[in-house]
């Protein structure tokens, strides 16, 4: 995969970034800086904003201060199916499988509509292979057959996660998609981002458990309030009094 | 067309009457579209179904539309809450309203619809009362009374719905749930309950608008679709349930239907409201999550 | 099976149905299966963008009517002083383009918002449209518009046959569209839209354009068959043509029937088609009108998934959502072929 960047080296580039629903101000003055084959953890209490942010990155809301440069593009107007094609995918953070679909059909989409819009054709029996793969490696092989109200919740998410990487992206949001998983299941996860991430993938992790995190991410992004309150090394991160203070609470 | 100041004034003032009674029909709408969410396309057929009311009572009655519809509020509460508890369980529950949930209430209208063709036929029906015939001459403007009082009742009937939503509790409830269900729950208050006397209110104002309806023009059952598309542009211009701006929106169609008929005839007026629904709506912000 | 071939399979029973229909000998067959043939045309074209987008369109009125008030229009321009005729199959795609193009513009104006505001501006449109022709002279405005019907056309003799025939090209070719729709990469693409249009967005589907093509092939074959009425009936009036019933067949036909897959529309048709046309003629055409009310209704609370999905529950013995699916896989639960 390549991983051509623009300008200045930085895969993807948010300055200044605001985002107001009325008179509540969800995001503001946001600026962060994503280099080609980084691990990005993204952390900060309930609320705070880290999934409209992700939102506003993938365009599908408009954000009406700043702007989102990915692979040496501005992003400013293009829709969210578009920003995909680019190669940026995000998975949701409450799950929205196609409910009509198998499980496999559901991974077919992006490389349907993503992959294929890049001109990448490939024969059928390959796209079906692909499918496949990608279930298995969120351990969703067996039930490859079955709709999405059959699942659990966990298992959602990992399909959830799997169709985020079907669209094959440069870059990956995955957004709390350990929420509820056992611990052997988190490192299943875990290891599964390393492998893309070794493929050449860059990943901005938002989670919550902080063990993964901490382990996952090269760098840490803290967001509070709407607000960035630090960026940086994960351990000097951790030590940053302001961000003690938003997780330890006042 | 000859334009003449004193036709000009007419048909302002004209539309500016008209206009608060739409403002009466919409309000279920607001209320049910427009806070709520329930796209009820059904609801001018419940109007229809309150102006019938209304006529059989006067008929064999003699008792006058407005008090008949005050006296029945309470049944098209029950008939309202009845119909939402339906709803909710079979479709809103599913995640299936946008398709059959629509569909749902189309089939409404055309049930009511053609029940009372079957029951009354196609002939127009028509109620007395005394304020129905005369017309006040004020220096040239005239002002015909049985537009004047339900115009004024329609005002009436907002200042009431706006004072329960933002006064009672029920009222500020409703409003709450159309912002955050979530938190409704956490404080112990179903949601779906407050939905069903939300929808229930809607359509009970359907019985007053019916009263009004019949009182300003003779009713027959399919008199109903001119309003479908009066309604949702009101709503959507109004600001989707504001009910002040309800108002405000219902004037300016009011008025600007009035001028087509006075300038343009007649057989222009029903392009008039469905042309600014779609106006309306081009010119809406566009965007999936946009509100 | 390829398309070919149910295509082929289509036309050889359309060859039988017609010989059928010839062999009865009494004309009322082809006027009554007119009238079923065109709601099997109109409900496969609503459920393209109904059921398989999730997007209803109140306003089937209005694209058919189009296509009607499209072949009086070229009537009064050509026929009614030269006396040439134009084919119907021309008059058809006549009144495609005309409505396709409608629908592609109403959707460009409407599609961007939510499904609600999208239905009603079709059920505006449907009365807009109506008082424009009411207004037109032209074609007849509120009296209506008179259109001679030929006596006959060789070789197929009389002219009503001659238009059930045309009626019943027109169904096999609105139902392998919707079969090849189905099939393709558009009909996953239409299946995200309905199911999580944010999702789809965010899979990298093309939402809008979608929309467009769906809003557009719905709105051109509803206009296709509306283009042959005006020959049909003789008479056109804005009131009969610009009739709601054309909006509440086109949806619970699909309803009732089953709207995932291409058999829900054509079952929903022939079958309330068939049932209308005995109601009329016993009964009333109002106590007809009631009852597709009262079963869309019902169908809608009590069997989501239509008559098609009434089956498959039977044949699968538990509850599960018909996923009328794309292969025929052994393992999948049931696929329509």
């Amino acid at each position: 995969m390549s991983l051509m960047t623009g300008s200045g080296g930085e895969l993807l580039q948010v300055d200044n970034l605001g985002k107001r629903f009325g008179g509540f101000v969800a995001l503001e003055n946001i600026s962060l800086s994503v280099a080609p084959g980084e691990r990005l953890g993204l952390i900060g209490p309930n609320g705070s904003g880290k999934s409209t942010l992700v939102n506003c990155i993938c365009g599908t809301l408009r954000n009406e201060q700043g702007s989102v440069h990915f692979d040496g593009r501005r992003l400013d107007g293009l829709l969210a199916h578009q920003r995909t094609h680019l190669g940026l995918a995000r998975s949701f953070q409450l799950p929205r499988p196609f409910v009509s679909l198998s499980l496999i059909d559901n991974i077919r989409i992006p490389l349907l509509y993503t992959v294929a819009a890049r001109g990448h054709g490939r024969a059928a029996h390959d796209v079906e292979a692909r499918c496949s793969g990608l279930l298995r490696e969120v351990g969703l092989e067996a039930k490859a057959r079955q709709r999405p109200r059959d699942l659990t919740q966990v298992e959602m998410r990992k399909l959830e996660l799997a169709r985020a990487m079907a669209s094959e992206p440069k870059l990956l949001i995955a957004d709390e998609a350990m929420a509820g998983l056992t611990h052997s299941e988190i490192e299943d996860i875990l290891a599964l981002l390393v492998r893309l991430n070794e493929q050449g993938v860059t990943i901005i992790l938002i989670e919550h458990i902080m063990r993964a995190v901490m382990s996952f991410s090269r760098r840490l992004v803290v967001l509070v309030s709407g607000r960035k309150i630090a960026d940086g090394a994960p351990t000097d991160v951790m030590r940053d009094p302001e961000v003690e203070r938003a997780y330890l609470g006042q | 067309m000859i334009f003449s100041f004193d036709l000009f004034i007419n048909a302002i003032i004209s539309g500016i009457l008209i206009g608060g009674f739409y403002a009466a029909v919409t309000s279920g709408v607001s209320l049910a579209f427009g806070i709520l969410d329930i796209v009820n396309i059904a609801h001018p057929a419940f109007i229809i179904l309150g102006s019938y009311v209304a006529y059989i009572v006067n008929v064999s009655l003699g008792l006058d539309p407005i008090a008949t519809a005050i006296i029945m509020v309470p049944a098209f509460y029950v008939l309202g809450a009845g119909i939402y508890q339906i709803y909710y369980v079979s479709f809103e529950k599913r995640g299936q309203e946008s398709l059959r949930g629509l569909a749902f209430f189309f089939g409404l209208l055309f049930i009511t619809e053609v029940t009372l063709v079957l029951y009354f036929g196609v002939d127009y029906r028509y109620v007395e009362a005394p304020y129905i015939g005369p017309t006040w001459h004020l220096d040239g403007i005239d002002v015909p009374l049985r537009i004047l009082v339900p115009f004024l009742v329609s005002l009436l009937l907002i200042a009431v719905l706006e004072l329960i939503l933002t006064r009672t509790f029920v009222g500020r409830a409703i409003m709450a749930v159309a912002q955050d269900q979530q938190a409704l729950r956490l404080m112990a208050i179903d949601p779906v309950r407050i939905k069903r006397v939300a929808f229930g209110i809607s359509i009970a104002t359907a019985s007053l608008a019916g009263a009004f309806l019949i009182i300003i023009q003779p009713v027959e059952p399919s008199v109903g679709r001119q309003y479908i598309g009066r309604v949702f542009a009101i709503c959507v211009l109004g600001g989707m349930g504001s009910l002040p701006g309800t108002v405000v929106a219902a004037m300016l169609i009011g008025i600007v239907e009035s001028f087509t008929a006075t300038f343009y005839g007649p057989s222009w007026a029903p392009a008039v409201s469905f042309g600014f629904l779609l106006l309306t709506l081009a010119v809406r912000p566009a965007g999936l999550l946009g509100r | 099976m390829r398309a070919p071939g149910f295509l082929l399979i289509c036309l050889l029973v359309a060859a039988a149905i017609f010989a059928a229909a010839l062999a009865v000998g009494n004309d009322y067959v082809f006027f009554a299966g007119y009238v079923v043939l065109q709601y099997v045309v109109l409900s496969t074209a609503w459920n393209i963008l109904g059921g398989y987008c999730g997007y209803v369109n109140f306003g089937t009125a209005a694209f058919f009517a189009l296509g009607a008030y499209s072949t009086v229009a070229i009537y009064k321009l050509i026929t009614e002083n030269d006396f040439y005729r134009m084919p119907i199959p021309v008059l058809m795609l006549v009144g495609g383009v005309v409505s396709g193009v409608i629908g592609l513009g109403m959707g460009y104006l409407t599609l961007r918002l939510r499904g609600a505001f999208f239905s009603i501006a079709t059920l505006a449109l449907a009365v807009v449209l109506e008082t424009l022709v009411v207004n037109w002279d032209y074609v007849g405005g509120s009296r209506g518009a008179y259109i001679i019907r030929p006596e006959a056309i060789e070789p197929i003799g009389n002219y009503i046959r001659y238009l059930f025939l045309m009626m019943l090209l027109l169904a096999v070719a609105a139902l392998t569209i919707a079969r090849l729709i189905e099939h393709s990469r558009l009909g996953y693409g239409f299946a995200t839209i309905r199911d999580d249009e944010l999702a789809a967005e965010a899979s990298g589907v093309p939402t809008l354009r979608l929309k467009l093509i769906a809003t557009t092939i719905s709105g051109a074959l509803m206009g296709m068959a509306g283009a042959p009425f005006p020959y049909y009936i003789g008479f056109l009036q804005p009131d009969s043509t610009f009739a709601l019933d054309y909006a509440v067949n086109s949806i619970a036909m699909p309803l009732i029937g089953g709207t995932t897959s291409w058999v829900g529309p054509l079952i929903g048709a022939l079958l309330l088609g068939s049932l209308q046309q005995i109601i009329t003629v016993t009964i009333s055409s109002a106590v007809n009108l009631l009852i597709v009310g009262c079963l869309l209704v019902l169908f809608v609370i009590v069997a989501p998934n239509g008559i098609v999905g009434l089956v498959h529950t039977y044949l699968q013995r538990k509850p599960d959502e018909f996923v009328g699916r794309r292969r025929v896989d052994a393992d999948a639960p049931g696929t329509v072929p």
